[in-house]
């Protein structure tokens, strides 16, 4: 075709656009790095082992919901015998205190939009 | 055989992604960055090849009037005679698969007559396929970008307007599923479509499904640590590369799938991403008649023109008493 000048516009539009992360990132002048989050809690473990809830706590935390809401059933049991009251603002955050530090920090670096949990439950340790 | 060959392709390459998860360095760093590579200087090479070939001529494969004398009505999107017009036909194309849509389909009734007809449903697959894919990758740049793009965010929300389950299921999820599992069926149960299919065809679709149906799975029912992924997918964008331990076997075979369609774009049929781009019969303003257009590589012709002929006789054509154009 013969249209140097509109295919060079072209691949340069292509590579910029293959490299958008990368530019983002140099202007954005995060590091990129996850979050560290603050736990303010004396205990040593959680419900589930930390990987299982770094994955799948939304799981869990549906789960809870249904068996209390629908079911009336409020008493978690672990598979070492251990029982937990199956409540968002009495158990997950007795030790998870501070939703901004901990809930939101992670689910806006992982782009989580904030969860339906606060549709109904207020953050008990607000002020 | 085709389609079975391709299928076990698929599969293969699927055992090579799970077994890739022991391997995190190589799978996760070493082959996207080649793939990458591949895509990008693929491309480019590419698009520089095509670029070369000589076009001479304009090819107005056009379905509408050209612009020719003023109360002759004319369309410039059909039969574009400015760039307005070729702009405007090209966005159409790109985003609309206009072309497409003009799609008919030839049947033979009462085993004698035959008979065109419209046929709408392969553009509606096409359509569903391509703006699914289009918007799952928009919105995988929330894996790209740190602070995440707020118009991902905003996709995301359109995405998953429906609030089911949680986390929340995308309608793209559902579209790209339902078209590629179309456009499968369509090769597999149209006799003529099926005898023109080769094996590159059905690849492409199985490639891009199990790449769908890897990300669905990991997304809904074998969870993975979505931090842990952004942590190496920001590192690997900003050429600061961190392979973080404890990232789920599903993610390798994932990105594993998305590295091989990365590095097989370049020398498939899915070129014809870049391709519109340079179709002739697209880009190209039909303008032969109102324009002279001469081929700018033409090897320089050697002419006499009349007014030099006259200029070697004018003696003679004088003395002979033949009319002149210039007298002296
Ligand atoms: C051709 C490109 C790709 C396509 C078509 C694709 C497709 C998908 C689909 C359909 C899903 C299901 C959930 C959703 O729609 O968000 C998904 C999830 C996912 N993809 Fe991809 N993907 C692609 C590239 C990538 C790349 C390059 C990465 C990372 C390097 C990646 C990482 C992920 C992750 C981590 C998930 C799980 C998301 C979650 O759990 O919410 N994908 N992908």
């Amino acid at each position: 075709m013969r249209d140097t000048a509109k295919v060079i516009i072209g691949i340069l539009v292509f590579l910029v656009l293959v490299t958008t992360p990368f530019w983002y990132g140099k202007i954005a002048a995060e590091s990129g790095k996850p979050p560290v989050l603050k736990v303010g809690t004396a205990e040593k473990e959680c419900v589930m082992s930390k990987d299982f809830m770094r994955a799948n706590h939304m799981d869990l935390l549906n789960e809870w919901r249904d068996h209390v809401v629908r079911e009336a059933d409020r008493v978690y049991v672990r598979e070492d015998g251990r029982r937990f009251d199956k409540s968002l603002g009495n158990t997950c955050m007795k030790c998870h205190t501070d939703k901004k530090e901990f809930c939101d920090k992670c689910h806006s670096y992982s782009g989580v939009k904030e969860p339906f949990c606060w549709d109904c439950h207020n953050d008990p340790n607000a002020r | 055989m085709n389609f079975i060959t391709s299928f076990l392709l698929t599969v293969g390459l699927f055992i090579v992604g799970y077994f890739g998860s022991r391997l995190p360095f190589v799978f996760g760093l070493v082959i996207p960055y080649t793939a990458l590579t591949l895509f990008v200087l693929g491309l480019v090479c590419r698009m520089i090849a095509w670029a070369r070939v000589p076009v001479p001529f304009r090819i107005p494969t056009t379905c509408g009037q050209q612009r020719s004398l003023s109360w002759i009505k004319s369309n410039n999107l059909e039969s574009p005679f400015n760039l307005l017009g070729v702009v405007g036909r090209m966005f159409l194309e790109v985003f609309f698969f206009r072309s497409l849509f003009r799609n008919t389909k030839a049947e033979l009734y009462d085993g004698t007559r035959l008979v065109y007809g419209s046929n709408k449903f392969l553009w509606v697959g096409a359509m569903a396929f391509h703006w699914s894919f289009l918007l799952i990758v928009l919105r995988h740049f929330r894996f790209f970008t740190e602070p995440v793009l707020p118009c991902v965010l905003w996709l995301q929300d359109l995405d998953g307007l429906f609030e089911i389950a949680v986390p929340a299921f995308y309608l793209t999820n559902f579209f790209i599923v339902a078209a590629l599992g179309y456009l499968l069926a369509r090769r597999l149960f149209n006799p003529q479509v099926r005898y023109i299919s080769l094996g590159s065809d059905y690849f492409a679709l199985f490639l891009i499904l199990a790449i769908a149906l890897t990300g669905i799975w990991m997304r809904y029912i074998d969870k993975v640590d979505v931090v842990k992924i952004k942590e190496l997918v920001m590192s690997l964008v900003a050429f600061a590369p961190v392979v973080p331990d404890g990232i789920g076997w599903l993610f390798f075979v994932h990105l594993f799938f998305v590295c091989v369609l990365l590095a097989y774009f370049p020398f498939s049929k899915l070129l014809h991403m870049p391709g519109v781009f340079f179709s002739p019969t697209r880009n190209l303003a039909n303008n032969n008649r109102a324009k002279r257009h001469i081929n700018p590589w033409n090897p320089e012709v050697k002419c006499h023109t009349y007014e030099e002929w006259e200029d070697e006789f004018r003696d003679t054509l004088k003395r002979i008493g033949l009319p002149l154009d210039k007298a002296e």
